[in-house]
């Protein structure tokens, strides 16, 4: 099949520090270009060699019709880049792209968005710099101040606008926009639940009027929404391409990881440190200390702390969170009505789930120690935290289920019954 | 291009989507049969040589142009008590102090070929104030645009045109002020005001070749913006706007005529006030300018593609 885009070993390299770093001024260039030749002798070729980094480095990808692609992947992976490249905002340090379609981006919303301007000037304004026509605005005017919901104050300058309708007139005008290829940067999180659910079925509508979608996102709930094909980014390079089910838990895995190595970093940072977690263990209904379970069983969390000073109003909280930093489960002390005497020197403390039932995937058992007094984050006398792994034999249920799973009684009553019932309750 | 635009240019790419057969669970069935262009539309890779300036583009691009123009030219004046009177109150009481300190206390006054200083001197400065506003607001309009050069794809030049287009309005506001003034001091028009025209397009292609340069020579050094306005400064001082060519001697005219706005500013004062128009200069004056256009375009071109790195 055809490709729509074509990536032949795309590679861009920044010079560190020249992105928004400090600016060159006339005078360092004059002065680097009038010691360039004597640093050249006294170092050798080590002027040359300035640090540099490899934002991308050889990426190969080709994009079909139909296609709608999620570009995933950690902070400074190389997502923004590829996007810039594919967008003609910066151009690759080498190899091509090849596109075969008209292509529009939306990296931003509300790009060039002028404070001053009424929200009518700015939609013909964001509209033009978003490459419509004139003619084309004008036809779907009424369509995009319906979409936005802000008919009222089309007329006043925006800069009066709350954030939620400056975001909502934003996206409105970008929602209208008709590429064949669209590209797009985390542009779906924004605006109040109600609005995120209404771009979702914009960009599901847009899905059938272009021919392709290519979309970066960290909210990997919208990526298995829409997209048919994720590719994965990490340091630069194309980690692993594929459907959703098999790149998204690639993507989990990593952030899990990155979670763990920025965790074993912090870990003495956190907190007041009155409270020193020892171990954090999980135990399974065996006895046997684990870290990946199946739904359903039977997880014991054994807390070993020592209060190095003498705590009294401690609350113990747990909590399972998601690698995003969602917490799906959580319980503490508190809620359950368990009044922890004073803690002195060292101890124990057990929390039994009787069945994990937090939806397949890597997950973060979090332990934290606060004074009943300051319920507040900063003030932890003591946190831990453990990663373990969640799988399923039913290999259907994932996110499209939730967050946890609950067990429920599905009956069939048939047809004809639901008729009879109808009938029963109209006479 | 969607379902409802069929009047894209290139007809073979943008009826596709009409052509899409949908499910009724609303999966797209296939593309298969949509002609895809042979050749890539446009490819993406490093450019190598000196880029021509791509005048199809900035034809395409021509609305994007005429809103950025029009913001400028609405906001300029936002919240502010007298408005678009500022386009007039500056230039007239810039007159007003030359024509009192140049014209009466240094004598000047008697060195313009019998023609008013006031006209004289404002003729001079209309021009000039256009120049010097667009070539200043030009010079800082790419910097300014951080937020859309990171953002989105589209030719840079258009930022930097539409700093220096926005300009005009201001100028044709001034033209009214000369109007009164002409009339106060009794000066009539002559059919020499058929070339107005000509020299309004190459001060136009001055300011834009030189407020184009600094614009993309700013994106990497920021001194510019604490230069400009001393040069500016220095260089209406070097223009005949307060003296006419006729106060230097023979021997260092050709000196003046070096400075492309002597004959520019010289025109408009021919032109304006039925003078003889020194063609030579005016000549001189419009070659530096298109060659200043023209090699500022193939310079904003070459770095123009590290501006989203750099800005």
């Amino acid at each position: 099949m055809k490709a729509v885009i074509r990536a032949e070993n795309v590679s861009k390299k920044y010079r560190i520090g020249s992105r928004r770093a400090s600016y060159p001024t006339l005078r360092d260039a004059l002065t680097e270009k009038l010691r360039a030749p004597f640093r050249a002798r006294r170092n050798g070729s080590q002027a040359t060699n300035r640090a540099t980094v490899w934002a991308l480095s050889d990426v190969n990808f080709e994009i079909h019709p139909t296609e709608v692609v999620g570009i995933v992947g950690r902070n400074g992976a190389g997502k923004s880049t590829l996007l810039k490249i594919l967008s003609r905002i910066t151009e690759p340090t080498s190899g091509r792209v090849e596109l075969y379609a008209k292509t529009g981006s939306l990296l931003e919303v509300g790009t060039g968005f002028h404070p001053e301007l009424s929200g009518r000037e700015n939609i013909f304004l964001n509209g033009a710099i978003l490459g419509m026509k004139r003619t084309d605005i004008a036809r779907k005017f009424d369509e995009i101040v319906a979409f936005s919901e802000i008919e009222r104050f089309i007329d006043t300058p925006v800069k009066f606008y709350s954030s939620g309708m400056y975001v909502r007139l934003a996206f409105a005008v970008a929602a209208h926009l008709e590429p064949e290829i669209l590209i797009i940067d985390e542009v779906l999180s924004v605006g109040d639940m109600a609005f995120q659910q209404k771009c979702l079925q914009k960009v599901r509508q847009m899905r059938e009027q272009t021919k392709a979608i290519i979309l970066v996102s960290h909210n990997m709930i919208s990526v298995r929404a829409i997209c048919s094909r994720v590719m994965l980014l990490s340091e630069g390079k194309l980690a692993a391409d594929g459907s959703p089910d098999a790149v998204v838990p690639h993507y989990e895995k990593l952030m899990h990881e990155q979670g763990l190595e920025a965790q074993e970093r912090d870990e003495r940072a956190e907190g007041m440190g009155q409270i020193q977690i020892r171990s954090l263990k999980l135990i399974d209904g065996q006895g046997n200390e684990k870290q990946a379970f199946e739904i359903g069983e039977k997880v014991k969390v054994v807390v070993e702390y020592d209060a190095v000073e003498p705590v009294k109003d401690v609350i113990a909280y747990a909590a399972i969170r998601r690698p995003d930093d969602f917490i799906c489960v959580a319980s503490s002390t508190k809620l359950e009505r368990v009044a922890l005497p004073p803690l002195k020197g060292r101890g124990v403390i057990e929390i039994e789930i009787p069945e994990l039932m937090v939806i397949p995937g890597h997950y973060v058992m979090d332990v934290i120690f606060y004074d009943h007094n300051f319920e507040y984050r900063a003030y932890f006398l003591g946190r831990k935290r453990l990663g373990f792994e969640v799988s399923s034999q039913l290999p259907s249920l994932d996110a499209m289920y939730g967050v946890v799973y609950q067990k429920q009684k599905w009956t069939f009553l048939g047809n004809e019954k639901i008729l009879s019932d109808e009938m029963k309750a109209n006479k | 291009m969607g379902l409802t635009t069929s009047e894209g240019p290139s007809a073979s790419v943008s009826d596709a989507p009409a052509q899409a057969i949908t499910r009724p669970t609303g999966k797209l069935l296939t593309f298969d049969a949509v002609p895809l262009p042979d050749k890539p539309l446009i490819i993406i890779e490093r450019s190598h040589s000196w880029n021509a300036i791509n005048l199809q583009e900035l034809w395409a691009y021509r609305e994007l142009l005429y809103f950025l123009t029009l913001r400028d030219i609405k906001v300029r004046y936002k919240q502010t008590l007298l408005g678009a009177a500022w386009a007039i109150i500056q230039p007239l009481l810039t007159m007003l102090i030359f024509t009192l300190f140049f014209g009466r206390l240094a004598g000047l006054e008697n060195r313009t070929g019998g023609i008013p200083y006031p006209i004289f001197s404002f003729v001079g400065l209309l021009p000039w104030t256009f120049f010097a506003n667009a070539v200043t607001s030009s010079s800082n309009s790419l910097v300014n645009s951080v937020h859309l050069v990171t953002k989105i794809y589209f030719p840079r030049m258009i930022i930097p045109a539409a700093a220096v287009a926005a300009g005009l309005v201001d100028f044709a506001l001034g033209f009214i002020i000369l109007a009164i003034l002409m009339a106060y001091y009794g000066v009539a028009i002559t059919s020499s005001l058929f070339w107005l025209p000509l020299v309004i397009g190459l001060l136009v292609i001055l300011a834009l070749g030189i407020g184009m340069f600094l614009a993309a020579l700013q994106v990497k050094f920021r001194d510019i913006r604490h230069a400009l306005p001393f040069v500016v400064q220095i260089w209406m001082f070097t223009s005949p706007v307060i003296f006419p060519t006729s106060l230097i001697p023979d021997k260092w005219r050709w000196l003046l005529a070096l400075n492309p706005m002597s004959g520019i500013i010289e025109g408009f004062r021919a032109i304006l006030l039925g003078r003889v128009i020194d063609w030579n200069l005016l000549g001189v004056s419009a070659a530096i300018s298109l060659v200043l256009l023209i090699s500022s375009g193939y310079a904003f071109r070459r770095m123009e593609r590290s501006f989203a790195d750099v800005i």
